[in-house]
């Protein structure tokens, strides 16, 4: 690191528009991880000032007080206080305080200059507070608080200038370090109000708009038929623009694959190439449209400031199968991909109703499971009207839908009641004022989700795409083999053993056998029975008839619960690894949903087999 | 009088916030958040399932308080501050 680097740490309550600011100062140039050991996002960037000096910026997490209640506020503490193994202490701290906000954040600026570190004061959304009437004599605060104040508006091109030029100027002065014990921090309110009565002037405490708008999105009954019409507008883009490109992309690969296999040889390397590789590259990137899509929905509800709103509508429905109104999004989007939903617990500030949810999330029925669906129901379930009207077919897919939803509120009541640590969890939620969403920042957003995921799953994925295509392609038939090359192939073996386990819950080997690549994708399942039932070709038609003529009723629902419940896919299971930074988390979803998964199929098949 | 027993819209200032037990977090955390004695507070909506949460304006800020947060905090009506 050359003498010249500046290293600046950015600090602020939530809300303060800090990783606006931060995006502002450092463009695209972030780096995103984590911090080392834990599943706290570590955001840095930098940029030159115009005396040439490297500015490098650390964006910590949002903090009310140094107080911490939770594993990103204590990064904050500690990284500011210099005590953070594996980070270099700041030479300079930022506190960002919202100029609209400044009663809750002004607090914390204090907390922040007992460190007695160099700090400067970026009073942001300067604009909003002008549009509302709000005065603040910024000399007169700049000396009571005695640590230099610029103004910013982080939501506009050239609206950190000052702040650049203040940073790059001679470095200010640290206050003394103060103690941090109960009596001052009871003090710190008192000097807040007393800054406050001598700086500011408020026409009014609240924003107008806020009024408003949550007059309405907050009303018992207006505020869930709006939810509702919110999310039906997500689901239905999803599956108008998610979807459809997911599709072209999967079989855009298997084209590529296809053309690929006429330039080279017949033999193992082709079929790794094509089946392997294309395959798994094919299920990666399939996955990247309905993450995006779904993204898109959820930061740009999360900038506007709805998002929390939500979280408190239905926070009492979430907190009795032991959640939280947090939860509820991350647990909708799991119905079009458990994988973004994993990803967007983040916003889940306790780690027990973050790993909860987590944990439950694979239960809500994806949009993968519905091929399968779809065949098996197709195949047994008759098209028979109940009371006339309703689809027995239908029925039989809601009930499908049910049994997620109820496992999973299952699931979270008896977690709660297993949780050793039975310490009340906080709302305490912070409804922000409502904003316009900015594109750079949900630009940015974006683009750091689709990056964490291609970049830190697409190798666990792939390898095992790859481990899936060779278990079931080697060893090769025999020669003269008439069944199909999979049977002969180590997949085959397993699907003999583990026709052993299954069959109590009615699994013949060859619907074992086609649970092998399932787990790679679910909706692989279909494939793969057509390919051990010798139907081959795509119709689904066939294939369905083909399975109604070898399959029993009970073995087929008994395979449409296992789906319900089973633990699936891996890429599901990478992205827990990945987001909860354990293997015991995995083993703990994989190892429940298998339990249940059989249980309920066991159920299933024995009562049907009674019955017919 | 509890903040969780306050109607809504109704003015009141904030007597001090009690620990449901030693050491508790979620106390200390209101009294951070400004929840401290003389601020005034108001019930600015309720949860529309069993009135769970509520949402208190405290000051320029809005926060969801679950009715168990909003018990420890004990409230007067405006006239005696």
């Amino acid at each position: 690191m050359s003498a010249s680097t500046l290293r600046i740490a950015l600090v602020g309550n939530p809300n303060c528009g800090k990783t606006a600011l931060f995006n502002l100062l450092t463009g695209g140039r972030q780096k995103v991880a984590n911090y080392a050991g834990v599943t706290v996002e570590r955001k840095e960037g930098r940029f030159t000032a115009p005396s040439g000096r490297v500015l490098q910026i650390l964006d910590l997490p949002g903090t009310y007080s140094f107080e911490a209640n939770s594993p990103d506020e204590q990064i904050t503490r500690d990284v500011c206080a210099g005590n953070y193994p594996g980070e270099a202490v700041p030479d300079l701290i930022i506190c960002v305080a919202d100029a609209t906000n400044l009663r809750l954040h002004l607090r914390f600026v204090l907390e922040v200059k007992r460190l007695g570190r160099p700090i400067v004061l970026a009073l942001n959304m300067m604009d909003t507070a002008r549009r509302r009437g709000i005065v603040i004599d910024v000399p007169e605060l700049q000396r009571r608080l005695g640590v230099p104040v610029v103004e910013t508006v982080a939501v506009k091109r050239g609206g950190a200038k000052a702040l650049i030029e203040r940073v790059d100027g001679e470095m200010p002065t640290a206050a003394p370090a103060q103690p941090d014990d109960a009596a001052s921090r009871a003090d710190l309110h008192a000097q807040v109000r007393e800054i406050l009565t001598a700086t500011v002037t408020m026409p009014r405490t609240t924003a107008v708009l806020d009024d408003a708008l949550d007059r309405w999105v907050l009303h018992p009954v207006f505020g869930l038929m709006i939810l509702a019409l919110v999310m039906f507008l997500v689901f239905q883009a999803v599956y108008a623009a998610g979807k459809p490109v997911s599709d072209l992309i999967g079989s855009g690969f298997g084209w590529m694959g296809g053309h690929v296999a006429t330039l080279m040889p017949a033999g193992p390397l082709q079929s790794l190439v094509v089946n392997g590789l294309f395959g798994g590259i094919g299920t990666v990137l399939g996955f990247l449209p309905v993450i995006l899509v779904l993204f898109l929905f959820i930061l740009t509800l999360e900038e506007s400031g709805y998002l929390p709103r939500a979280a408190f509508l239905l926070d009492r429905l979430m907190l009795s199968v032991g959640l939280t109104g947090r939860s509820f999004i991350p647990l909708l989007s799991s119905f079009a991909c458990a994988i973004p939903g994993i990803m967007g617990t983040r916003s889940i500030q306790d780690p027990r109703d973050r790993l909860a949810t987590i944990l439950i999330a694979p239960l809500m029925t994806c949009s993968a499971r519905l091929p399968v669906y779809a065949l098996l129901i197709g195949a047994f379930i008759p098209i028979h009207y109940v009371f006339g009207v309703f689809n027995l077919q239908g029925i039989v897919l809601f009930a499908l839908y049910l049994a997620g939803i109820l496992g999973a509120m299952a699931v979270g009541w008896v977690m709660k009641h297993l949780r050793r640590d039975k310490s009340e969890h906080a709302l305490l939620m912070e409804l922000p004022s409502y904003r316009m969403p900015k594109v750079r920042d949900v630009a940015i957003g974006l683009y750091e989700r689709g990056a964490i995921f291609l970049k830190r799953l697409t190798g666990v994925i792939l390898g095992l795409t790859v481990l899936m295509w060779f278990i079931s392609t080697f060893p090769s038939p025999p020669a003269g083999a008439t069944g199909p090359a999979i049977n002969y192939s180590f997949a085959g073996y397993i699907g003999r053993g583990l026709q052993y386990i299954f069959a109590p819950i009615g699994f013949n080997w060859q619907i074992s056998l086609a649970l092998i690549p399932a787990f790679a994708a679910r909706e692989t399942a279909v494939a793969a029975l057509a390919t051990v039932y010798l139907v081959g070709g795509e119709a689904t038609g066939g294939l369905g008839h083909a399975l109604a003529g070898q399959i029993s009723l009970a073995s087929a629902l008994s395979l449409l619960v296992w789906f319900a419940y089973a633990p699936q896919c891996m890429s599901t299971l990478a992205v827990i690894r990945r987001e909860t930074n354990s293997w015991r988390n995995v083993a703990i979803s994989f190892g429940y949903m298998f339990v249940m998964a059989y249980a309920a199929s066991f159920v299933v098949y024995q009562v049907t087999r009674m019955l017919t | 009088m509890r903040l969780s027993e306050l109607p809504k819209g109704a003015p009141a200032v904030v007597d001090r916030v009690h620990d449901a037990h030693a050491a508790d977090p979620i106390a200390q955390r209101l009294r951070d958040l400004g929840f401290v004695d003389g601020e005034p507070v108001r019930v600015v909506a309720i949860g529309p399932m069993g009135g769970d949460p509520v949402l208190i304006q405290i000051g320029y800020t809005r926060f969801a308080l679950r009715r168990a947060e909003a018990a420890r905090i004990s409230v007067r009506s405006e006239v005696a501050a």
